[in-house]
């Protein structure tokens, strides 16, 4: 293998490493796909969490530092992993999440599934604040609309300027919470639509699954009916024989020769702990818009003194995340409801896009409204405070006996809960840099976060407490909790906490305010891309992942454009 | 220890009780940390649950999983009043089972192993409860009879309680509620008692019309004419060039 160059690495196996594979294997290249963590398909019943009933897990689904978003969650990985610390600047807080499995942190988004529209390529002609992006929203349809039509997504067409229509699957029908949250947010006149995501409720084609709803898609997929990497782009690149995958495999840097171009990466063999080299004439970073990052930081060399990409010390520049915020309500109307079976599709069916003007507003940029709530599979939590609505209803909190059990069926499934996100402002300031002291357990030199949220989004957040109170309470709904002020920043979840952190190799036409150019080459290296969330200039308050596959997709086809004419 | 065990799967007290009247030397299913067991003294036993499990794990959780079942942190006086409180809490009188019939001791006792933010509350729950059990009747918790047991958890089941000598207590028992509660919900009981439906495949089509009808609720056309025909999903999705689904 050593002896072997690659026409390209691709470092990363999420959504756009997972994208490039598929597109540049298909187009007969010779690629080499380099993931930190193991090998996964949820097909595999090695692998199923998935149809488990709670007391198959010795603390019935319960979250741990080594899965925090439950015990059944699909995705290998954390805010915390075991070897590979980070550490932050001063009263930093911020969190970051790396997948480590085949398809990365595919496994278990959300898989909302939002184009960005035009104005979220143009924020800076908008409000002034940050940068434009170098395309627009007419440079990426094309790929949206591809990228519809491979993976799949239901959604609804409303023609909305800034929130565009797309090629849909058929939305499931709203639940019943969601259909008191819907005339709720009418009586406010907030709109409200079939929610966007990657769920497959029609066939797409003979080798993926049609949606049972389970509700489960955070477990992953068995039947490959909802997006991962894995299930919708690498397996169907795998069979084309272009691809050799090497899994546990933690890239260190790129190495380049004296010309200053890659000549392939370096990556630890976690298995044997050893290092090796693999070559190539094109090296694709998307390990992740902070790990990609970090590799090309680590990635010195006489020609870049500061790290590969870094001449205008802009890596790691720009990081953000999105804003976050959250509320919950006690619904009365639905005590002691019927009880059937509700699950649906993995998350809400419903939700709100931006409707505001921020011209109106204290602050800038929006952000928009996930519905939760509804009669979900009772686990570790379920029955906590299982009478605390009695508050309410002029009754006794507390107690023991037989009379809690027709509490928790009284209560049960009488919740209704928003979740929001919002996009925040980039800021040269917030960045991600090489910890001078502090190693991972291969030796290799770790992040170090420096990020502040600015009033932007803490002012952001005091309107999204707002508007969840408004809606909830439109909504037949008792307030839950005190609404947070401003000492806890309006419930503003901590940078990294949303897991959308983009930017640190933002593209751009000018070579010393950016890191790549638009399709994701790197200005100071014409054979290394980036096809991760690092090339946003802005995160829109949008979920990242379907830009990055349009946008993963698009630089593919400049790559075989540009092999094509020799350029690269 | 011995630990009191019992491989039924829906034990109720009526059997624990009969258990005993058979067995009165089997000191274990009683609750008594050495005294003789007296004819008020509560009974308990509960089913086992299982130190193996078997679900999509990786090599550290395997191993972490190992270590914790390898731990024994409640003394027997002290999981034997664990017992006590949750059967308490969710009898075995009744037809989906109690807290002993879901195996709550065993689970509690994982949880604390589990995260261990809940060690010292429960260590010194237990505590704090057989001192204001001694101090007012004269015995350990678990040794007064059940009368005297429910006294005491009259004075603590309830948060709204302003004294402040019971602030322990009530913040114990309030744990051992939420304890009870979801180790109780997270088993085959639990599903039965609350008529949990979901977690299965099927095809969900929309709110039943006699719930919807119930909450004098319904999907207007514009909506449904959005929403997946269930008829049609098998046939693959092809659109026009104006993004209109034409199968």
């Amino acid at each position: 293998m050593a002896e072997q160059e690659y026409d390209i690495i691709i470092v990363g196996s999420g959504a756009g490493g997972g994208m490039a594979t598929y597109q540049l294997a298909n187009a007969g290249l010779k690629v080499a796909l380099v993931e930190a963590g193991g090998y996964y398909d949820p097909a595999a019943d090695e692998n199923r969490t998935q149809l488990r009933n709670p007391w198959e897990s010795p603390r019935r689904g319960a979250s741990t530092r080594r899965r925090p978003f439950g015990d059944y969650n699909a995705c290998i990985g954390g805010w915390d992993l075991d070897g590979e610390p980070y550490t932050q600047k001063g009263d930093t807080e911020f969190m970051w999440w790396r997948g480590r499995m085949l398809g990365g942190r595919t496994n278990h988004w959300g898989r909302i599934s939002l184009r960005f529209g035009p104005l979220d390529f143009k924020r800076k002609d908008v409000d002034g604040l940050g940068d434009n992006w170098p395309i627009g929203y007419e440079d990426v349809k094309p790929y949206y609309d591809k990228v519809d039509k491979l993976i799949g997504v239901f959604g609804s067409n409303e023609g909305l300027y800034n929130d565009p229509d797309g090629f849909f699957l058929p939305a499931p029908k709203p639940r019943l919470h969601e259909l008191f949250y819907i005339d709720g947010a009418r009586k406010l006149n907030v709109p409200v639509y079939p929610a966007r995501k990657s769920m497959l409720t029609k066939r797409i084609n003979d080798e993926r699954g049609v949606c049972y709803y389970c509700g489960q898609c955070s477990r992953a997929c068995s039947i490959h009916a909802d997006f991962s990497s894995s299930t919708a782009l690498i397996y169907p690149a795998l069979k084309g024989g272009q691809v050799d995958l090497y899994t546990n495999s933690m890239v260190r840097e790129v190495t380049t020769d004296e010309s200053g171009k890659a000549t392939g990466v370096s990556y630890i063999n976690k298995e044997d702990k050893k290092e090796y080299q693999l070559k190539g004439r094109i090296v694709i970073l998307a390990a992740s818009a902070c790990s990609s990052a970090r590799i090309l930081l680590n990635s010195k060399s006489d020609h870049h003194e500061s790290g590969l990409g870094n001449s205008s010390g802009h890596v790691g520049r720009y990081l953000h995340d999105s804003t976050g915020a959250s509320r919950a309500a006690f619904l009365p109307e639905l005590m002691d409801r019927d009880i059937y079976n509700e699950d649906g599709v993995g998350g809400m069916h419903v939700y709100t896009p931006w409707w505001l003007e921020n011209s109106t507003l204290d602050f800038p940029r929006g952000y928009h409204l996930e519905i939760g709530g509804g009669m979900g599979m009772p686990s570790y939590g379920f029955g906590f405070a299982a009478n605390q609505y009695n508050d309410y209803l002029g009754e006794r909190v507390g107690g023991y006996g037989n009379g809690l059990r027709d509490d928790i069926r009284r209560f049960y499934g009488a919740r209704l809960s928003i979740a929001c996100r919002g996009e925040s402002v980039p800021q040269f300031d917030n960045y991600c840099e090489l910890d001078p002291e502090v190693v991972d357990e291969w030796g290799i030199p770790v992040l170090r976060f420096n990020y502040q949220w600015t009033d932007y989004e803490i002012d952001q957040a005091k309107h999204m407490q707002e508007s969840m109170e408004a809606l909830l309470e439109a909504s037949g709904g008792i307030l839950l909790g005190e609404k947070p002020g401003a000492n806890r920043k309006y419930g503003l979840a901590k940078p990294g906490e949303i897991i959308h952190e983009v930017g640190t190799t933002r593209m751009g036409l000018d070579p010393k305010t950016s890191v790549t150019n638009q399709f994701g080459q790197l200005h100071d290296a014409s054979n290394v891309f980036v096809v991760d969330a690092g090339t946003f200039v802005s995160q829109a308050d949008k979920n990242p992942t379907w830009t990055i596959l349009a946008l993963s997709w698009r630089a593919s086809d400049y790559i075989i454009e540009q092999m094509k004419q020799q350029n690269i | 220890m011995t630990k009191p065990i019992s491989n039924s799967v829906a034990i109720n007290r009526r059997d624990v009780l009969k258990a005993l009247m058979l067995a009165p030397l089997a000191g274990s299913l009683l609750a008594s940390s050495g005294c003789a067991p007296s004819a008020t003294s509560r009974a308990v036993s509960w089913t086992s649950l299982p130190t193996h499990y078997s679900y999509a794990r990786t090599d550290a959780e395997k191993q972490r999983d190992a270590e914790l079942f390898a731990e024994t942190f409640f003394r027997e006086h002290e999981l034997l009043t664990l017992a006590v409180l949750c059967d308490i809490i969710l009898p075995s009188n009744h037809e989906n089972g109690g807290a002993l019939a879901a195996g709550l001791p065993d689970f509690v006792e994982f949880m604390a192993k589990d995260r261990v933010q809940y060690k010292r509350p429960l260590r010194d729950g237990i505590a704090w409860l057989d001192s204001y059990a001694l101090e007012k009747f004269g015995a350990k918790f678990i040794d007064v009879d059940e009368q005297q047991q429910l006294a005491i958890c009259d004075e603590i089941a309830y948060p709204d309680v302003q004294d402040d000598a019971l602030q322990p207590g009530i913040a114990f028992f309030t744990l051992m509620r939420n304890m009870t509660l979801t180790g109780y919900y997270t088993t085959e009981l639990g599903f039965r008692d609350l008529g949990y439906q979901g977690n299965t495949p099927n095809i969900w089509d929309g709110v039943p019309e006699a719930v919807l009808a119930r909450h004098g609720k319904s999907y207007d056309a514009e909506w449904l004419a959005k929403c997946v025909d269930q008829t049609r999903r098998d046939i693959t999705a092809e659109w026009d060039d104006e993004m209109n689904l034409i199968t």
